[in-house]
């Protein structure tokens, strides 16, 4: 029988690998982006799960919204990365130090 | 063991492993496609859990219009791939150190011991209960102000992505539309008053004779 707890730890365990994804690829911003993209997956399922075994329908109207919100967020996120490439010819977080005094 | 639970650890595995894929692949094209497989797998597991509305619009936003938008993203950049992978494996054991603390912390939290989390029953609902309804009933009744909200910061995303990747180009022949529209005739034609033309070329001496 598969309870609560499982599916809590396999949310967890997408959401720590997102994290060293973001440890690991801080040399592309795309990979970035797909890495924020695994955590408020992560995210999600936590709040399905919660959802289905509190049976409260809210859970799922807030992984609505988050899924509005990471759809709105990817969008312009993808947006500023094309004007960056556009710009430096490179997507490395490295050079994006522009403001730097 | 029960079907569902053969299928809980079938789809965990594979999203697990899909994602373990994203963070390493060394083409960004191969981990958006990786992405795809771990949402997939994901849309799987709501499904379990009778979330079908939302396992279904995972399927739909997120792979059909999300990932599609990463995808061209990725193939329209030229990416350097081997100057993109430097120091990757530099920042692998600090990363593999804060990861393996998140899931230690977060499994000896959650494994159920300590909240009784066990202890929930799996819900189990009647044959023709409808999970879309059910989530409609409550998105435009209690929560129709935040739906309302979500559509205006869908629009304002629209805006700013248009906008932030506008470019006018020095060099455009393009016809400027509003300026014809707006053009009025005198800009074009000038009319310019003159006395008529009245000397008439001298006639030559012997001609009349």
């Amino acid at each position: 029988m598969i309870s609560l707890s499982h599916y809590l730890i396999l949310a967890a365990v997408l959401f720590a690998i997102s994290v060293v994804g973001i440890f690991l690829n801080r040399k592309n911003l795309i990979v970035l982006l797909m890495a924020i993209e695994l955590m408020l997956l992560a995210v999600n399922l936590n709040f399905v799960a919660f959802s289905h075994y509190l049976n409260d329908l809210s859970g799922q109207l807030f992984v609505f919204f988050i899924l509005v919100v990471a759809a709105a967020e990817s969008g312009i996120g993808l947006a500023i990365l094309v004007v960056l490439f556009r710009n430096l010819s490179s997507i490395d977080v490295e050079d994006l130090d522009s403001l730097k005094g | 063991m029960e079907f569902k639970t053969i299928l809980f650890y079938i789809f965990s595995t594979v999203t697990v492993l899909a994602a373990l894929r994203v963070i390493t692949a060394r083409n960004p094209v191969h981990a958006a496609l990786f992405l795809v497989l771990a949402f997939f797998n994901v849309s799987g597991l709501w499904m379990l859990l009778q979330a079908e509305f939302l396992s279904l619009v995972l399927i739909m936003v997120y792979v059909g219009a999300v990932m599609v938008l990463f995808l061209f993203v990725v193939m329209m950049l030229d990416i350097n791939i081997e100057r993109v992978r430097q120091g990757f494996w530099k920042n692998l054991p600090i990363g593999a150190l804060v990861g393996a603390l998140l899931i230690a912390e977060m499994a000896a939290v959650l494994s159920g011991r300590y909240f009784g989390l066990a202890n929930l029953p799996a819900q189990s609902m009647p044959a023709n209960y409808s999970n879309t309804k059910e989530l409609a009933r409550v998105l435009y009744t209690d929560y129709a102000y935040p739906f309302e909200i979500a559509s205006v910061i869908l629009l304002v995303a629209i805006i700013v992505a248009v906008m932030l990747t506008l470019r006018r180009r020095k060099d455009n022949k393009a016809m400027q539309s509003s300026d014809q529209i707006a053009v009025k005739a005198k800009d074009r034609m000038r009319l310019v008053k003159m006395a008529p033309e009245v000397n008439l070329p001298a006639a030559k001496q012997g001609e009349q004779a």
